[in-house]
């Protein structure tokens, strides 16, 4: 394999980490330490990696021993800080995945594969996870033979009954056992977020190094690490080799490398005596120190009188229990005595550490260890399993030591070797006062560096406790955060980019609007038009035209985003009295009355109209932005605070497609597609045929014009819109609809209103009744701030300028300088008026009075006025008689599903492996309270019943609300689990639930064991088939 | 991520629900002064321990159920 | 950088001190520093039940600004700005304070009207503040996504040039040393367990480390202080939630201001030594457990990359989470409590790092004065009772 490093070409092999391939090309400097300059080579063989940083393609900063090799490979030295490409374009794929499972085993070294066995063979749903591509942890660095042959062969005889998930590292551990696992891929990572009912730790031990003199120099390396280059890649570190014992390892090491090649001076060893070795043992000595040539790099080590010449320093300076995601779960780490290290203590979960990450250090013991772990994790112990033999000596204790002392000009020992941090540093932490080693790390920096204090962490307590003389269990370590290992924020935001960044919210008109080449604005996830500009109009142009049309002839919206709430129920009267500021309990069956909603606060929540369209059947409407709020308030209080009201709540705003019809001219139009609703009265609603298909028009007013909302379910929608246009009407967007309104002075919430505002300070005590003993926020409005007549008030503002429109959110003063009286909240040109004018909230003003609006630089002078500037006798309501009876509209009704525009394309992702189509038509209707006996269930007294089934009284049509989109094939399970976090498997899926998938709320269904049925709401439909075929281009 | 237990739907992430902060507190009726009102929408329990909560499941069931869970350790139990 | 030798004694509590603070955070420390330069009080102990500083001021994401909206939040927060720009010198300690400007980015109408209507308020208020179109916000921050392909493009901005960041752990410790110097004692360890109320008024603190007299107890335990609270009898209407936070590995200077935006919810800036810092919002739920869900770190990094598609192969290095107070109007409550004695200045929610200095002398006044400093008066316990609400959920952008 071709690579290059700072642009020297170089070779590896199939299999090397960039770390092998460097050392395999006899690169000593890797890079320079981030402070100090220091020349620093490779020090480790795996993630706990402090000094080999480097650049790799446009990844700005990566261990090379955790980059696996592959052919092209561009990689640079650093000093220490990553450099982001400002130009490359990130072409990976990273993707989720949800999993649950019985056990999670996490790691793949001997306790880990016993644990997968044991548990796997007790018939538990088992998922193993290991972050390296083979499995065998530690076994893959060894040259241990079991059962007399290689260690690697007992691996790969095993028969695994698990999902086996290799280049995964569980880099999180969360509440309630939720693991999260990268795995890599070539084309891009994979986010794994797996719930567990039980998790065996066996994530092994990180070797540590020692503080002493001159122990960063390129060429000092741990020992296990050095071992692992030798045997696992089959290249030497160095040439001529020193061992630095703390531990019994050190001893395998000196072995292992003088089986490679390597000649082994002497291994130095601190505790009393040594061990048998065919080489030099300097026992009850330290590394004092280390010498180096003109680059820095190693030369020889000093151990005390003795000098080896040597360009390899092998440090066993003992072991670390990798407890990482042991603390992370909550466990409380203790310190060993025995092993000199912090072990795993008291759990915190449902989890249990085995092997070598609980101190258990031997393959045999780890072996055994797992097979209990994975029985326990199981719950049942399954009889066959079996410990292989193996020769491994048993190890001694071994020595406690952290540092040795620098003499006078020797070189400095560190501690933390990519933050540079040395012992002096440490010490003069302490100096300061200091005592918690939390305070040391951040004094100092240790522990920040890209090892996440892998190898820092324990020198650092071990340098604390002696300097501080207090035992390392009393100076404790410092929090284990996730995640384990650095994980980029493309993985981490999956395929959640871009456009499926958060899904956009369509109403059954938007292609139509697109067609015609709408200007959107975003109002929450919708998409809404803004305006409809003609022959290369500019936004005031348009509006000016669509605000004409809509006073002098007849204009059309798609109001389809208002929320709608069906509201049924005995009590459903005497619920909305008491959540509204006014009555509804007495408003006859079919009339409209609009009403505001307050918080518990007094503050005006949200508005909009209300029909009553039978003595216990309501209909709702809200604004766009709160529809899911208000649906959700009215079912917190009448699940907690009424529970004895018979009321229910359905949402039916993607059932209703809505056009609003309005101008003098208006009664044309409905004439023409609902005949039957001409005579409606103002404030009045008609159930009627629209385009001949059941329909709904409520005369109901935003401009002060004619006008009407007729709704049809939603796949007629678009036939409607377009019939209307045909009709004659203009299509208006938002800002047109803003401006007709504001010149009648209607407030709009989130605009007039930004909670701090009572339906009082808008003008509308006339909507707070009186008769009412209470509603939701009344008590509120009695409050002495609540109460105050000094509030700002809702008042109209005409600048002196009538052309100068003053910017909403200007600021008005008496004189252009504080204090503020208030803030402009609307302003518009006006085609009506012929000038501009505004909205504002100020308090202490009234009609006539003179005020300087200032925004920015600029300082308008403006007037005071009532809040209404068009019609103010509402004479305009009625618009103008039918001039004549159109015929009616002549034109196809044409039905649209929500999802009618993707069938090519559906078509086209699908593959025989997973196939996804849009379902035909089916009626549908939710049910509250009586058992249908049919249907899907959706919760306490709730059901969706699909189908020609004759509906019965009190059943909502909300044939509109959802479409239905099946997935089926083999790879459908593959598909949802990338997005869907429920379990799945057959043996505890119900059958179908409500649950998410994407960001979106949907019932899944599983109608046979490879087809499943997705409901969405139809205005989310275009996100979820978006981000659908997205997930099958994957596949 | 916190796995609650919805006790129509089973066990669910914590995602599929709205937190609805102290449970049992009910809104007041009647006369009040201003400060029982103001106890009532503003002033919470809020304990370093176990603590009587309320979830709403609004991408599932929509339905609201209460848990007792320990904001430190947050192991949830049933309500006693 | 080079820290001093000497920062703080480690003593033993006396029986007894004028002043007890109760926590020792940046608040907490700020308050002891201020009672002593600016009142002469110094028989004054920082009671701290963990490691100094060890609570939300070790885990916040340093952001500095006072643009909010309403008169006296600016106030506040501008005083705060003002103590800021001297701090360094008059603590002789290098904070990396850098005021390199914080952007408040604007992504949909409704974005754009209340950025407007907050630069306006805030001009008229003294504080410095701009709107920027998104041509501008893309000179003044070159590596910003501006393109009208993204999902919510930005529309425009909000910016404070005097806004920024500061090392947070160099302001703890800068103010500790100067407090310790002052002879105010940070008594470490020391979790103050009850309160001795007699007649109405508090007379002493009961701690891990014993009885300790007060003249006056000061609580500044930020996401404790219901707990506290809860132990003197006093009901709070705050709500302790995490507030998760990280940091990417080192990376040379990449990113030179602060950038914050509501809609797409993160705020990302780069500290002095090359970690990109970012937060988001509180999780839902009410938790003292410092850590939060992962899925809230997901949806922040989803949104980062909406902003900054260059940061894709940035990897996040560590998480962590603090206990913030949140308040019903994302407003502090500052001053004196039902029992007499007793001071409270807490309800910082996700927004107290930026006001450290200011609610420390302010608090230093109340506590000096026995009665809450003009600046602390509007936000005052009673304002929920009033209706006197001071509704910063948009101004405390994010996190609310």
């Amino acid at each position: 394999m071709r690579f290059t490093f700072d642009g020297r070409p170089m070779t590896g092999e199939p299999g090397d980490t960039l770390a092998a391939a460097l050392l395999r090309n006899g690169v000593r400097v890797v890079g320079r330490s981030v402070d100090l300059g220091r020349p620093r080579g490779i020090f480790a063989a795996g993630p706990e990696e402090p000094n080999a940083l480097v650049r790799v393609g446009a990844d700005p900063i990566l261990a090379a021993t955790t980059v696996e090799l592959h052919d092209g490979l561009e990689a640079r030295s650093l000093r220490g800080k990553g450099r982001v490409d400002l130009d490359a374009v990130d072409e990976r794929r990273c993707d989720k995945g949800y999993l649950h499972c019985d056990v999670l085993v996490v790691g793949g070294g001997p306790a880990g594969l016993a644990a997968t066995l044991a548990a796997g063979r007790s018939g538990a749903r088992v998922i193993l996870v290991d972050d390296q591509p083979r499995l065998g942890g530690d076994l893959l660095n060894s040259r241990l033979l079991l059962d007399g042959a290689p260690a690697l062969d007992w691996v790969a005889g095993l028969d695994l009954p698990a999902r086996v998930l290799t280049r995964t590292t569980a880099a999180g551990y969360y509440d309630h056992n939720y693991v999260l696992a990268v795995e890599r891929r070539a084309r891009g990572e994979r986010l794994w977020h797996i719930r567990a009912r039980r998790v065996v730790l066996a994530t092994g031990a990180h070797e540590r190094s020692v503080a002493f003199p001159g122990n960063d120099r390129p060429g000092v390396m741990l020992a296990a690490s050095a071992r692992a280059y030798a045997n696992r890649y089959g290249v030497r570190a160095g040439r001529r080799a020193v061992v630095f014992a703390c531990a019994d390892s050190g001893y395998e090491a000196a072995e292992d490398l003088t089986a490679a090649g390597v000649d082994v001076l002497a291994v130095v060893d601190p505790r009393p005596s040594g061990l048998p070795a065919d080489v030099e043992v300097l026992a009850g000595q330290v590394v004092t120190g280390t010498t180096a040539d003109a680059e820095g790099v190693l030369t020889g080590v000093r151990a005390g009188a003795r000098h080896f010449d040597a360009d390899l320093l092998a440090v066993a300076g003992g072991w670390n229990p990798a407890v990482h995601l042991f603390s992370q779960s909550g466990g409380r780490t203790r310190f060993d005595e025995e092993l000199a290290a912090f072990v795993p203590g008291t759990s915190a979960q449902a989890e249990r550490p085995a092997g070598a990450c609980r101190g258990l250090y031997g393959t045999r013991e780890a072996i055994a260890d797992g097979y209990a772990a994975g029985a326990e994790a199981a719950g049942r112990t399954v009889p066959g399993l079996r410990v292989p033999e193996c020769g491994e000596r048993p190890l001694r204790r071994p020595a406690a030591l952290w540092l040795v002392e620098r003499t006078p000009g020797s070189e400095p020992a560190f501690a933390d070797l990519h933050r540079d941090v040395t012992v002096a540093d440490l010490a003069r932490a302490t100096g300061t006062g200091m005592r918690s080693v939390e305070h040391v790390k951040r004094y100092t920096t240790a522990g920040t560096g890209a090892d996440q204090g892998k190898t820092s962490g324990a020198v650092v307590v071990g340098v604390m406790s002696a300097l501080l003389g207090a035992a390392p269990g009393q100076v404790g370590t410092t929090t284990f955060r996730p995640p384990y290992t650095p994980v980029s924020f493309a993985t981490l935001a999956g395929r959640d980019r871009g456009a499926l960044s958060d899904p956009v919210r369509t109403t059954a008109l938007h292609d139509a609007h697109v067609a015609r080449g709408a200007v959107f604005e975003d109002v929450g996830q919708w998409k809404r038009p803004w305006y409809f500009p003609r022959d290369g109009e500019d936004m005031e142009a348009a509006v000016r035209r669509e605000c004409h049309a809509a006073r002098t002839a007849v204009a059309a919206m798609d109001a389809s985003t208002l929320g709608k709430i069906d509201i049924r129920g005995a009590d459903a009267g005497e619920f909305l009295d008491r959540v509204y500021t006014n009555m509804y309990s007495t408003l006859a069956v079919g009339a409209c009355r609009y009403g505001v909603m307050c918080g518990a606060d007094g503050m005006v929540f949200d508005d909009g109209t209300t029909t009553r369209l039978a003595d216990d059947h309501y209909l709702t409407t809200t604004t766009t932005g709160n529809a899911a709020a208000v649906f959700d308030w009215l079912e917190e209080w009448r699940q907690t605070e009424w529970p004895d009201l018979d009321v229910s709540f359905t949402s039916v705003t993607d059932h209703w497609a809505t056009v609003a019809v309005a101008g003098p001219r208006a009664r044309q139009v409905i004439a023409a597609v609902a005949p039957e609703a001409v005579e409606l009265a103002f404030m009045r609603y008609a159930s009627v045929p629209v385009l001949g298909v059941p329909g709904r028009v409520f005369r109901i007013s935003f401009s002060g014009e004619l006008a009407y909302e007729v709704n049809v379910p939603w796949r007629y929608g678009r036939a409607l819109w377009e019939a209307v246009l045909e009709l004659g009407a203009v299509p208006y967007g938002t800002e047109t609809m803003h401006v007709l309104r504001a010149e009648k002075g209607f407030a709009i919430v989130g605009q007039e209103t930004d909670g701090t505002v009572t339906p009082q300070d808008l003008g509308m005590g006339w909507i707070v009744s009186a008769r009412k003993p209470d509603f939701v926020g009344k008590r509120s409005h009695a409050r002495p701030d609540t109460a105050r007549q000094d509030r700002k008030r809702l008042v109209g503002l005409l600048a002196d300028d009538p052309a100068a429109l003053v910017e909403e959110g200007a600021q008005l003063t008496a004189a252009g300088v504080a204090p503020m009286l208030g803030h402009v909240t609307s302003s518009y040109h006006s085609a009506a008026l012929g000038r501009t004018f505004s909205l504002a909230m100020a308090r202490n003003v009234s009609p006539g009075d003179r005020l300087t609006a200032v925004s920015g630089n600029v300082a308008h002078p403006v007037t005071v006025v009532e809040p209404v500037f068009y019609d103010p006798d509402n004479t305009r309501r009625d618009g103008d008689p039918l001039v004549e009876s159109p015929a009616p509209y002549a034109g196809e009704c044409r039905s649209e599903s929500p999802a009618a525009a993707f069938a090519a394309r559906f078509e086209a992702a699908s593959t025989p492996r997973a196939h996804l189509r849009e379902v035909p038509f089916e009626p549908m209707w939710e049910v509250r309270g009586t058992d249908p006996g049919a249907g899907l269930r959706l919760g306490p007294d709730w059901w969706l019943v699909t189908g020609d089934v004759p509906p019965r009284p009190g059943w909502v049509d909300v044939s509109g609300q959802r479409t239905v989109l099946e997935l089926a094939g083999p790879a459908a399970h593959d598909v949802l689990i990338t997005g869907c976090p429920i379990d799945l498997d057959p043996s505890v899926f119900p059958g179908h639930a409500q649950t998410l998938l994407a960001k979106t709320s949907v019932i899944l269904e599983r109608v046979s064991p490879e087809t499943y049925r997705i409901y969405v709401r139809s205005s989310f439909a275009r996100y979820l088939a978006e981000w659908l075929i997205d997930a099958l281009e994957a596949l | 991520m916190l796995l609650i237990d919805c006790p129509s739907c089973g066990p669910r992430d914590e995602n599929e629900f709205h937190y609805g902060g102290q449970a049992g507190i009910a809104c007041p009726t009647g006369d009040m002064t201003d400060e029982r009102w103001a106890e009532y929408v503003f002033m919470r329990d809020n304990p370093k321990g176990w603590f009587h909560e309320r979830w709403f499941h609004v991408h599932g069931c929509r339905t609201w159920f209460t848990v007792e869970r320990h904001t430190v350790t947050h192991e949830i139990r049933k309500p006693r | 950088m080079t820290h001093p030798d000497f920062l703080w004694r480690n003593p033993d509590p006396k029986p007894a001190y004028d002043v007890v603070i109760v926590g020792g955070g940046g608040h907490g420390l700020a308050t002891a520093y201020y009672l002593a330069k600016n009142h002469g009080l110094t028989n004054v102990a920082v009671l701290e039940r963990g490691w100094l500083a060890g609570g939300n001021m070790a885990r916040n994401t340093t952001i500095i600004r006072s643009n909010y909206l309403w008169d006296e939040s600016a106030a506040i927060y501008e005083h705060s700005l003002k103590l800021w720009e001297g701090l360094s010198d008059e603590l002789d300690y290098d904070l990396q304070f850098s005021q390199r400007g914080v952007l408040n980015l604007a992504h949909n109408l409704g974005d754009v009207r209340e950025g407007r209507r907050r630069v306006n308020a805030n001009r008229l208020n003294g504080v410095d503040a701009e709107w920027l179109d998104a041509d501008e916000v893309k000179k003044f921050c070159p590596i910003i996504n501006v393109s009208d392909r993204a999902r919510y493009p930005v529309m425009g901005a909000t910016l404070q040039r005097r806004g920024g960041i500061a090392k947070h752990d160099h302001v703890a410790w800068a103010l500790a040393r100067q407090a310790d110097a002052y002879g105010v004692d940070l008594i470490q360890g020391c979790e103050v367990t009850g309160f001795e109320i007699t007649g109405g008024r508090v007379t002493a603190v009961e701690t891990s480390r014993g009885r300790i007299a007060a003249g006056k107890v000061a609580l500044a335990a930020a996401g404790h202080t219901s707990v506290l609270a809860e132990r003197a009898g006093i009901r709070l209407p705050l709500q302790s939630h995490p507030l998760q936070a990280l940091v990417s590995e080192l990376l040379e200077p990449v990113l030179d201001c602060v950038v914050m935006s509501n809609a797409v919810h993160v705020y990302v800036s780069q500290a002095h030594k090359g970690e990109l810092v970012m937060g988001a919002g509180i999780d839902a739920y009410n938790s003292y457990g410092q850590r939060g869900g992962v899925h809230v770190i997901e949806a922040q990094m989803a949104a980062a990359l909406e902003l900054f598609p260059i940061f894709s192969r940035a990897r996040v290095l560590r998480t962590w989470a603090g206990i913030v107070d949140v308040s019903p109007d994302a407003s502090p409550i500052i001053g004196p409590t039902p029992v007499d004695g007793l001071y409270i200045n807490a309800g910082w929610g996700t927004g107290g790092f930026k006001a450290t200095p200011g609610s420390g002398w302010v608090y230093a006044h109340t506590l000096a004065h026995e009665r809450p400093h003009p600046l602390a008066e509007p936000f005052a316990l009673d304002r929920f009772t009033t209706g006197a609400l001071i509704d910063e959920h948009g101004a405390a952008a994010v996190a609310h």
